[in-house]
């Protein structure tokens, strides 16, 4: 394998393709956690997966590491059950946003709070892909979704404030913005602590093409439309990507 | 009058549970329920159904979304299947323990590990000692007039228990059949509109599931025994009134098909009971005595009417898609207690079949039946890939 291949040491290629759609940014994403993974030369027998349920949650079966596939929701406790049996280990949640933040979301509270030294991807498509395409916790509001056909009258989360003055790593990018999403996952592997890194992505099949996109390059390049680059800002705003400050002393 | 449509079993439960005007509904997606729940959501945006419908982060959440509904005297349905029902058991049990007659439907789905989205029945098996009223439906006609008399049963102020209508996930809920559809005005004539005794009412101050210690918690598990035996009668009575009503009569507490003369007879539960129908007219025709009885209240356990359409028998064969692991059949097992303690004791096999979606083919029932005449035993697994066990 060359340089530019090295990253597949981390996949099970013999179980791709995936199942995920044609035009799903989800591989995308899982490409660029391996590039990461290579880049830190993460040991492979010393690095642990961990998903949910959800189209993202499939991600855990197609690393070619230890993984566990929990129940939906779930990953999060796993995960931080794995890292306090074995602190050598590197633990990485890769999971939905539904999974994470909402059945999931009370454990996001509390392993900020705990600040566990793990690394969470969340594949942030505004969507339950996998059941067929019902409103999830950061659908914007009064989007359509098959359950919300009158349009979404709730307002979605805004997933850094959970982090409030918690002294965790938490960072925004998307799958348009390649370098930079590359950036914040391995910033985030190398983070000693709890990080975050919520990773705007595509599902054309269950969600986009009901909103008007005729194909997933279109919501590709609307990631590129929409956010602006602010690194190393205290807060985010709705249409920016960056990483935030950490400060290493205390509380922010 | 209703019409015929034909119809995926999903939407037939859907456009039922509308025309039942619930006041509250909460769910959380879950293969394969979604289709009941999108439709219900789309029922209400296009103003058909006036209700609150709360979409939420979990299935823990639907259920207690809908135990607080019902609590202020709404009338309240949630539906699930597998893991997110697995989720609810909690609540389930807090929401017959406060007497609370939600109508849920629990599609059923095999539970994980490893995860498996298919067909079997082991979700709602699970709950079976929860308090809450357990219907199992053979099609889609059936599963979506059971709604309407679920509510009827559930809120009759007698019983005030909650009633899950089981039906196979994908079976059944993706499955398309003609289906006669309950007409608005129909559902209103058999359902009247609920009136709670106790609810929340800042007039009558109530308080719901507080501490209960020893002197007086059994006595409420005394009360659930006591009115779970007691709702048998009303479980019949609603579906003869049904009968009566719309013409339909998918059976009381059990249905029974070519029993009244069998030698051997199948048990069992849902969607299988159409397959079964199917071998007893083919044996029948090569001149085999065999029936088949429907289960379709497995909680309350109709005990006695069990009894009363088998004593005659030779043999029968349970089959059943759920295993209570270190024990066997847990259908099989409550059949053979059917018989304890009277004169006599038919030989009783039973047979775990199709977990996981495994399908079940007539040639597996062939299996069972070439089995079942041969041998005597507790119970065995039919339709298992050799390879895989070897
Ligand atoms: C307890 C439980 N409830 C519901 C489900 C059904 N379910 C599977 S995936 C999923 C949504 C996943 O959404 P998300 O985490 O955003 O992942 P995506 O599919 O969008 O990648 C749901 C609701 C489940 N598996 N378990
Ligand atoms: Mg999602």
């Amino acid at each position: 394998m060359n340089k530019n291949t090295h990253f597949k040491r981390y996949l099970k290629l013999d179980v791709l393709p995936t199942p995920w759609c044609p035009g799903c940014g989800n591989g995308i994403v899982l490409k660029t956690i391996c590039q990461s993974f290579d880049e830190l030369d993460l040991p492979k027998n010393g690095t642990v997966v961990v998903s949910g349920i959800g189209c993202a949650g499939r991600s855990a079966g197609f690393f070619d590491l230890d993984s566990v596939h929990t129940a939906h929701g779930r990953a999060l406790p796993v995960a931080e059950g794995i890292k306090y049996a074995n602190d050598a280990l590197t633990v990485v949640v890769v999971s939905g946003d539904g999974d994470l933040l909402g059945i999931g979301g009370n454990h996001l509270l509390h392993a900020i709070r705990r600040k566990t030294d793990i690394t969470v991807i969340c594949y942030a498509n505004e969507i339950y892909a996998m059941t067929g395409g019902q409103v999830s916790p950061i659908t914007p509001h009064n989007t359509k979704t098959l359950t919300t056909p009158d349009g979404n009258p709730d307002y979605p989360t805004d997933i850094q404030s959970l982090f409030g003055y918690h002294n965790c790593f938490f960072a925004r990018t998307t799958a348009y913005h390649l370098g930079h999403m590359k950036k914040c996952i391995t910033e985030a592997l190398k983070f000693k602590g709890f990080s975050f890194v919520e990773v705007r992505t595509m599902c054309i099949v269950n969600y986009g093409r009901r909103l008007g996109y005729k194909n997933s390059n279109e919501m590709l390049l609307n990631f590129k439309d929409v956010y602006k680059m602010n690194d190393n800002a205290e807060e985010l705003a709705p249409d920016e990507i960056g990483i935030i400050r950490v400060n290493t002393d205390g509380h922010r | 009058m209703g019409t015929t449509t034909f119809i995926e079993g999903s939407i037939a439960v859907a456009k039922t549970i509308g025309v039942c005007r619930p006041q509250v509904i909460s769910a959380y997606p879950i293969t394969p329920q979604t289709h009941i729940v999108e439709h219900l959501s789309e029922l209400v945006a296009e103003g058909e159904l006036k209700t609150e419908y709360v979409n939420v982060e979990s299935e823990h959440s639907a259920a207690s979304v809908v135990l607080g509904a019902s609590a202020t005297g709404a009338r309240a349905y949630t539906a699930t299947t597998s893991q997110g029902f697995l989720l609810m058991i909690e609540v389930l049990f807090n929401i017959a323990g406060m007497r609370l007659p939600i109508i849920m439907t629990c599609v059923n789905r095999a539970v994980s590990a490893p995860i498996n989205i298919w067909n079997d029945q082991q979700d709602s098996l699970t709950a079976r000692d929860s308090g809450w009223i357990q219907l199992y439906a053979e099609d889609n006609q059936e599963a979506s007039d059971m709604h309407l008399q679920a509510f009827k049963i559930a809120e009759n102020k007698d019983i005030m228990l909650p009633v899950m209508v089981c039906m196979d996930g994908f079976v059944l809920t993706h499955s398309f059949e003609p289906i006669e559809l309950i007409s608005q005005e129909d559902a209103d004539k058999f359902l009247p509109p609920y009136k709670p005794q106790y609810y929340l009412n800042p007039k009558n101050p109530l308080s719901f599931g507080t501490m209960v210690g020893p002197d007086g918690y059994m006595e409420t598990r005394y009360f659930l025994e006591k009115t779970m035996r007691d709702s048998q009668q009303v479980i019949s009575d609603v579906a003869a009134e049904f009968h009566n009503q719309f013409g339909r009569f998918h059976g009381g507490l059990i249905d029974t098909y070519k029993v009244e003369d069998a030698t051997h007879v199948f048990v069992a539960m849902g969607s299988v009971i159409g397959t079964l129908k199917d071998i007893v007219d083919e044996q029948r025709a090569k001149g085999q005595k065999i029936g088949v009885l429907k289960i379709r209240s497995y909680r309350p356990f109709p005990k006695d009417e069990i009894y009363k359409a088998l004593n005659h028998v030779r043999e029968i064969i349970v089959l059943e898609k759920a295993i209570s692991l270190g024990y066997g059949g847990i259908l099989a097992n409550e059949i053979k207690s059917v018989f304890y303690g009277k004169p006599k004791t038919p030989k009783i096999n039973g047979y775990i079949i199709g977990l996981g979606g495994r399908d079940i083919t007539i040639d597996t029932i062939h299996h069972v039946i070439k089995d079942a005449v041969n041998t005597s035993f507790e119970e065995k697994f039919i339709g298992l890939n050799e390879a895989l066990i070897k």
